[in-house]
């Protein structure tokens, strides 16, 4: 266990400072944004130097064997050795060190990217087929893949993470985290952005046809013009017609993943021109679409399927409110 | 020790005088034998068959994966081709791999035994393994499965692809393997020939025995786990779905109990090939055969108590985690014993640097690679960044596909002369070897980059920055692609023009080389009795023991 607090130690000042060891092999990782990545970059770069050693060990006597005891006849003698106590004792025990000290370094790091502080701001992350969704209990605010995840730098933020369908994955390689999202069960991160930017959000549990489109970004901004930017969203929203409301929450609430407004064909039937007409459904019947049938068809999707399509649309009772389906039927309405 | 009885010299048109190869006729002869060397070379015949459709299934992603835009394929195709690209290698290839072809060929050969202790039993594993294989190849025409080879839930029970079929077809070479597994480990306990201790038996051997201890242990859970989802699908009975009140990450306590002790399944065998031809192309006494033999053991034990480290970022609790990430990193001792111990047997001894030896080298070099890139995922705080990039996808290939192909082609090539009676011809063969181990650095190498540097595996468009490691992956899996088929078509070949192998060309110690080749339908011709050691060569300098 000496080794384990030795090696952190030989990690250096600098890992204090808020970066890497001067060695890390930053070839090998992407940019370093949150306030414990240049931690894991540390961790990485021992492990990878070890293994660096370890394999130039290994395949360099390999080879240096191969060629020195090459046959050169066929009665050519060898040694009758069969074996070393004290050289196989050496060999386990000596990489046995420094695999607790990897596990040991991993764990401390763990631990620090585990437990948010007190004072971080809350946001809900809720995955759904294909796209995130982003609540702001304290600013009360709603924003979509498409908007990204705007947070203030500088400041830890904690993400509570569930799923309405099946899993996904909350990864965003610069701050090095990421964690999966379950339905029916919570989950979550934290991060501090060091610096303002645009990090990139990846969905790392595969969920079906489009999971590798199934991204977003974290947006940080300066303390100062996050509260700026909430502020100006609060006075959007408060002046917007139930229209631009429905809009909003199409984008929000992940419609627009499945359904075009342009007649093109994705996951679901487009929603272009459709109000007033009639749908064919996969039973054979067919229905006028009128408020009714959009508000049934949110709800509980699979109560009638478009023709043509599997029935893949994860119900949306509880999640709306009222005054939030009619904004988006009269947006649909507006689809023409 | 050579000579033939009376009643096995049948075979007429064999150069051998009734080898089993000859000794009877027809396909019925074969599909029914209750003969192992038979039943081991049908295996061969599927499994390699069914290496062939898997790493085809690859090549066409490649393509896919070679730019940065979806080209080729939608993304349901592409889903649905690296889930059947996952479930053919794992389920149908690397889990039966080395020990139900050659480990059924050779285990009764080096026990110095008729046959292993319940042929019925090894016969209907094999028609287990077909009637399995039937499923998923009726998986693939029924439009195939998208849910990744781990069935992952809820997503598997919610999806309206052919799960069912591929989970039957699972669930059912399940049984296949567990038959194996209870033959292997009675043969090893009660067929072994006057003078084969325990510490004489062959590390093949003790390989073959740790696998059908996981086999026959683990085995059972993965198939009860497959039967509770079919149940959940076909009855809405819930127990992984949320929406029907089970629990999905249950799922992956139950998948991974079982899945990651199987990759020692898949790799224990490859070990034990390895401690063979190591030895024997060095001639040299393997190094420290005491370690060897119980680290098989303890990987296979400590194996079992691993498996939340595949759930880092699931959920499950930091405790836990800690505690996997802890018994995770006890399996890399005995992982390292043995890599230690291969590469010192090679110490003063006489290497050829034949085709087999060349095989044992790439996975020396291949296998340290794997090994070694996973005590980063086994690290807790690096795994959050890996877990579900290319780095894992990486890692898996370089221990289950370069670990376990290299060591299951080094022995194809140590024991065509036994299985065939045919040499194969040493310098395509040297070409192959060649191509295969730059072909698969270059594949899987790249992708640890990709990896580390954070692009999600399952993508089928990705990041333009990922591009040029993907386009040299895809260029990569040609040349390994090249280099299999040379592979293919020279030991093809060799079955009818290679030269007449002799009884023992490697001059190896172990009993399988004191038959004929190919071996007597009834293996040896009389009563072995073992004398020496395994490793006990003639050019072993004992005057300065």
């Amino acid at each position: 266990m000496t080794f384990a607090a030795f090696l952190p130690l030989l990690a250096g000042a600098k890992a204090r400072a808020g970066d890497a060891i001067p060695l890390t092999p930053k070839w090998w990782l992407p940019e370093s944004a949150s306030t414990f990545s240049h931690k894991v970059d540390t961790t990485f770069a021992l492990i990878y130097w070890l293994d660096v050693f370890f394999f130039v060990l290994i395949i360099g006597a390999m080879a240096w064997f191969t060629i020195a005891y090459r046959r050169r006849s066929k009665d050519q003698k060898t040694s009758p050795v069969k074996g070393n106590h004290a050289l196989e004792f050496a060999w386990s025990f000596i990489p046995g060190l420094f695999l607790l000290s990897f596990f040991g370094m991993g764990f401390v790091t763990y631990m620090d990217m585990q437990v948010p502080p007190a004072d971080a701001m809350d946001v809900r992350v809720t995955g759904q087929k294909w796209n995130w969704s982003f609540e702001y209990p304290e600013q009360g605010l709603q924003l979509a893949s498409a908007d990204g995840l705007v947070v203030p730098s500088n400041t830890p933020v904690r993400l509570t993470i569930t799923s309405v369908d099946v899993l996904h994955s909350f990864y965003i390689p610069a701050f090095r985290t990421k964690k999966d999202a379950v339905p029916n069960r919570y989950t979550s991160l934290w991060f501090e952005a060091k610096a303002p930017g645009e990090y990139q959000i990846y969905c790392t549990e595969y969920c079906g046809d489009d999971h590798s489109r199934m991204t977003s970004k974290v947006i940080a901004m300066e303390p100062a013009a996050f509260r700026e930017w909430v502020a100006g969203q609060k006075s959007a929203s408060a002046s917007m017609s139930p229209v631009e409301r429905g809009q909003k929450l199409f984008t929000a609430q992940g419609c627009a993943g499945c359904h075009s407004i342009d007649g093109s064909t994705l996951i679901g039937p487009s929603l272009k021109g459709k109000y007033g007409a009639n749908e064919q459904l996969a039973d054979g019947s067919s229905v006028a679409i009128d408020d009714n049938y959009i508000r049934e068809s949110i709800l509980t999707p699979n109560a009638k399927i478009v023709a043509g399509f599997a029935g893949q649309m994860p119900p949306y009772q509880g999640r709306l409110q009222d005054d939030e389906i009619s904004a988006l039927i009269d947006y649909i309405k507006t689809l023409k | 020790m050579s000579s033939t009885t009376g009643d096995l010299a049948a075979g007429h048109h064999g150069h051998d005088h009734g080898s089993y190869l000859t000794a009877k006729r027809g396909l019925m002869s074969w599909l029914f034998t209750l003969d192992h060397k038979r039943i081991g070379m049908m295996y061969l015949g599927s499994i390699l068959t069914f290496f062939l459709v898997g790493g085809l299934l690859a090549l066409a992603f490649r393509v896919e994966l070679a730019t940065a835009e979806p080209d080729l394929f939608t993304g349901s195709t592409y889903n649905r081709l690296f889930t059947l690209h996952g479930a053919i290698m794992v389920f149908l290839v690397l889990v039966p791999s080395i020990p139900a072809s050659l480990g059924n060929f050779l285990l009764p050969l080096m026990l110095g035994a008729k046959d292993v202790a319940f042929p019925r039993l090894n016969l209907l594993s094999f028609h287990i393994y077909m009637l399995g294989a039937a499923f998923l190849v009726f998986t693939l025409l029924a439009g195939g499965v998208e849910t990744g080879w781990t069935f992952y839930t809820p997503y598997s029970s919610t999806t309206d692809s052919a799960v069912v079929s591929a989970l039957m077809g699972a669930f059912i070479l399940g049984f296949s393997s567990i038959l194996t597994g209870i033959n292997f480990i009675v043969t090893i306990h009660k067929m072994r020939a006057p003078g084969l201790t325990w510490l004489r038996l062959p590390l093949f051997v003790w390989a073959s025995y740790a696998t059908s201890l996981i086999q026959v242990l683990a085995t059972p859970v993965i198939a009860i786990t497959l039967f509770l989802l079919v149940f959940e699908r076909t009855m809405g009975i819930g127990i992984f779905d949320p929406a029907l009140g089970g629990d999905p990450v249950l799922f992956q306590h139950f998948f991974w109990f079982y899945s990651h002790p199987v990759v020692y399944v898949m790799i224990l065998p490859a070990f034990g090939v390895i401690s063979e031809t190591v030895s024997i192309h060095s001639r040299k006494h393997i190094f420290g055969y005491t370690a060897i033999a119980a680290s098989s053991v303890a990987i296979a034990a400590i194996g079992f108590l691993v498996w939340g480290h595949h759930m880092f970022v699931s959920g499950q609790s930091e405790l836990a985690g800690t505690i996997f990430s802890l018994i995770t990193f006890g399996v890399a001792v005995p992982t390292a014993i043995k890599v230690f111990s291969w590469v010192a047997t090679m110490y003063k001894g006489s290497i050829e640097l034949n085709t087999v030896m060349l095989y044992t080298l790439s996975f020396l070099f291949i296998f340290a690679i794997g090994g070694l890139t996973g005590l980063f995922l086994a690290t807790l705080a690096v795994d959050v960044h890996m877990h579900d990039t290319y780095f894992v996808v990486a890692h898996f290939h370089y221990v289950m596909m370069g670990g376990t192909l290299m060591g299951f082609i080094a022995g194809i090539h140590h024991w065509w002369p036994k299985m065939t009676g045919r040499m194969f011809p040493e310098l395509p063969a040297k070409i192959g070897a060649l191509l295969v181990f730059v072909g698969f650095n270059l594949t899987f190498f790249t992708q640890f980059v990709a990896g580390s540097r954070g692009m999600p595996r399952r993508y089928h468009e990705y990041a333009p920055e990922f591009e040029t490691w993907q386009f040299l992956s895809t260029v990569g899996s040609f040349v390994l692609a090249a280099g299999l088929f040379l592979t293919l078509f020279y030991l093809l070949w060799s079955m009818k023009g290679g030269a007449k192998a002799p009884k023992n060309p490697w001059e190896a110690k172990t009993l399988e080389w004191e038959t004929e080749s190919p071996p007597i339908e009834h293996n040896f011709a009389g009563q072995v009795i073992c004398r020496t050691g395994p490793y006990d060569f003639d050019e072993i300098d004992t005057s300065r023991a």
